[in-house]
């Protein structure tokens, strides 16, 4: 019930706030025998009735000074897993796929890691040094760093985790779970070559180290190529500035590659001849094989996609007839160039559309529309990029890696749409 | 033209002249960081000892910080309270089904546990132990792990990367890519299979969070 409805929904007209009542209530009741459900809603509000929001004034401006969603949204929300971790402060949520369309990722429903809780920075206190092989140590103030020339880039961040738990067989039901640690936002920032070229790199200059200002001091290994090829500090994501959970007041931007190498709150990095090792890539990080061997320095997130409605918790709610398949795919080496997707469990594929913007290293939005017959279903999508890779099945990944691993999972989805409309995580043969 | 404005005219012309685009490396910018600055956060540690600092610490020395400091998490013996990290044993579990990885029986160097211990043990209270401290925990950690067996051994920068941990050789470069590419292996589009089953249902395990649902499942890092 909206605001304006309260207010003018007074002792005159108790009728109708039943009504209202009842219409939340009936809506709750989706989940039953079948999920196909009429329309629905309030008939005061339908036609030929004219709706409050139709004759009274509404909230006027400045009702809220940051705008936020409608409450009517209020389920759109980033979501945890409790039992994953012991700790809150180092923890994981997700970002609400299902619930999103398009490519960009809202500021407030990127998905959340970090190793020893929110840094809670001020920007004026806010320093970046740069030392170690370089002709001068450098220090730069957030001041600093916004009068060098920015750019702004769209790319997506996922989580080398992401689909982790997936490795052995379905666990989770919903893509906000099982590929929930990704995001996508445009960030404007410096490209890190010109803070490391102001600081003057050293001929053998081959590695930098990138370290948070966080109670995790986290640190990783990134190749000097990489840095001075796309890497950004970025400070502002969605056109406003970084949010404290994301890095405030600036972060490194690491382009298609894991997460974890994206420092947040960064406060230094520093310049050597070989990498660190440091524990988020040696304990962490590294992909446990089959044979007991780990690979290590498995930065690139390779072509991924996943069906985001129909999903279990995006079920189809209509009858049969016209229907909206939409995902999203991503590729860490480049775009992507197609997405197929099979409703019969890959027996037969169809050539999904792509719509938006294809930019590389970004997210993709994919459609595929069709006539569902009622019957079920079971929805998988491959992703291609630009370098020829084709996303492998599971069972492919599994053949080469085992299911120790952990991450890098980026196997095909699928989804069990059953004929009442309701989804569930499964793996098929 | 009032005096006033061409002032401001004559000077924005002046101003126009000066201004050039600037090049990477000429920005005159930021401010050098002194060396008393860069002691203070350079707390980084690698494989061949550089960024370690004058110290030492005996195992006995290390049990008792990690008793009274880590133990409540890690257990007395690094064996882990509750869901907090295993910190020893696991040795010859990496091939299993449930591998624990540990500094004895997974990470590759011995800098890699002074440099994290350092920078965020212990947890809420990161940076907080001394060089002294950090080399008797590791020295402790290295007990744990049956890689030292003597209580009275000492951890010093100067014997440091003489031990070596066991899972060194264990890591390998990356891969990738390691399933066909289209060029190797084109995707098929129609009359892919004869028949499909379904092999694994989430529903079976059931861990997805519900309202306030307390559930279990693989744990995922
Ligand atoms: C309040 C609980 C707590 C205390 C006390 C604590 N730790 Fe930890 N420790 C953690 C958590 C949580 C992590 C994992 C952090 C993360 O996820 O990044 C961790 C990680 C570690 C790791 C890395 C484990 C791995 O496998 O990667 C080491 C080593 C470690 N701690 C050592 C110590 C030492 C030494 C002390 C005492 C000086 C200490 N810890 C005190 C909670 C604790």
């Amino acid at each position: 019930m909206s605001r304006s409805s309260k207010s003018h929904d007074g002792p005159a007209n108790p009728s109708r706030r039943g009504l209202l009542k009842a219409g939340i209530a009936g809506a709750g009741l989706v989940a039953g025998a079948g999920l196909a459900r009429a329309a629905g809603g309030d008939p005061a509000n339908l036609p030929p009735n004219v709706a409050d929001w139709s004759r009274y004034l509404g909230p006027g401006v400045d009702a809220a000074p940051y705008g936020m969603p409608s409450e009517h949204e209020a389920q759109v929300v980033r979501r945890s897993v409790e039992w994953l971790t012991a700790s809150r402060e180092s923890s994981i949520n997700f970002t609400p796929l299902h619930e999103l369309d398009g490519i960009i990722t809202p500021n407030g429903l990127c998905f959340e890691r970090h190793h020893g809780g929110v840094a809670e920075m001020n920007p004026t206190d806010y320093r970046l040094m740069i030392n170690g092989l370089v002709d001068k140590p450098l220090i730069f103030t957030l001041d600093d760093l916004k009068r060098f020339p920015r750019v702004n880039r769209l790319y997506f961040l996922e989580c080398a985790a992401n689909s982790g738990m997936e490795w052995r067989g379905a666990q989770l039901n919903g893509c906000q779970f099982t590929h929930g640690m990704v995001h996508c936002v445009m960030y404007t920032g410096v490209p890190l070559k010109y803070l490391l070229e102001e600081a003057g790199l050293k001929t053998n200059a081959k590695w930098i180290m990138p370290e948070g200002g966080d109670a995790a001091g986290m640190n990783r290994s990134v190749p000097i190529e990489k840095a001075l090829d796309d890497c950004l500090v970025a400070f502002k994501m969605n056109g406003e500035a970084l949010r404290p959970e994301q890095g405030y007041p600036a972060r490194l931007v690491v382009p298609g590659w894991e997460g974890n190498m994206w420092v947040k709150w960064l406060r230094r990095i520093e310049v050597g001849d070989m990498p660190w090792h440091a524990r988020e890539e040696t304990s962490k990080y590294t992909d446990l094989l089959e044979g007991g061997k780990a690979r290590r320095f498995t930065w690139v997130m390779d072509a991924k996609s996943v069906i985001t409605s129909p999903s279990p918790q995006a079920p189809i709610l209509h009858a049969k007839g016209a229907t909206v398949l939409t995902g999203l795919a991503w590729s860490g080496n480049g775009r992507i160039t197609r997405v197929d997707v099979t409703l019969d469990g890959g027996e037969n594929w169809h050539e999904a559309r792509i719509d938006g913007p294809s930019l590389p290293k970004a997210l993709h939005r994919f459609y595929f529309e069709f006539d569902w017959d009622g019957s079920e279903l079971l929805l998988q999508s491959r992703a291609h990029d630009e370098t020829g890779y084709v996303q492998p099945t599971k069972d492919a990944l599994r053949a080469v890696r085992g299911t120790n691993s952990i991450y890098h999972n980026n196997g095909i989805q699928t989804w069990y749409v059953k004929a009442d409309g309701g989804v569930e995580n499964v793996e098929i043969s | 033209m009032s005096r006033f404005l061409k002032v401001a005219a004559l000077s924005v012309g002046a101003a126009l002249a000066l201004s050039q685009p600037l090049q990477a490396g000429s920005f005159g910018l930021g401010t050098p960081a002194s060396p008393e600055e860069i002691a203070g956060w350079d707390i980084d540690v690698r494989p061949d000892g550089a960024g370690l600092p004058e110290g030492r610490g005996t195992v006995a020395e290390g049990e008792a910080i990690f008793t009274e400091q880590c133990a409540v998490c890690h257990g007395d013996f690094g064996e882990g309270a509750g869901r907090w990290p295993v910190l020893a044993g696991g040795q010859d579990t990496l091939t299993s089904e449930a591998p624990v990885k540990t500094i004895g029986s997974y990470w590759p160097y011995l800098s890699t546990v002074y440099d994290y211990i350092h920078r965020a043990m212990p947890y809420g209270n990161a940076q907080s132990l001394s060089a002294d401290e950090t080399y008797a925990v590791v020295a402790y950690l290295l007990y744990l792990n049956d890689i030292v067996d003597d209580e009275e051994f000492e951890l010093s920068k100067e014997n440091f990367s003489s031990v070596r941990l066991p899972n060194e050789g264990g890591f390998i470069d990356d891969g990738r890519p390691d399933t066909p590419l289209a060029s190797e292996e084109p995707p098929c589009m129609s009359e892919c299979k004869a028949e499909v089953k379904i092999t694994k249902r989430a529903r079976i395990i059931d861990v997805t969070p519900e309202e306030d649902g307390e559930v279990s499942g693989m744990a995922v890092d």
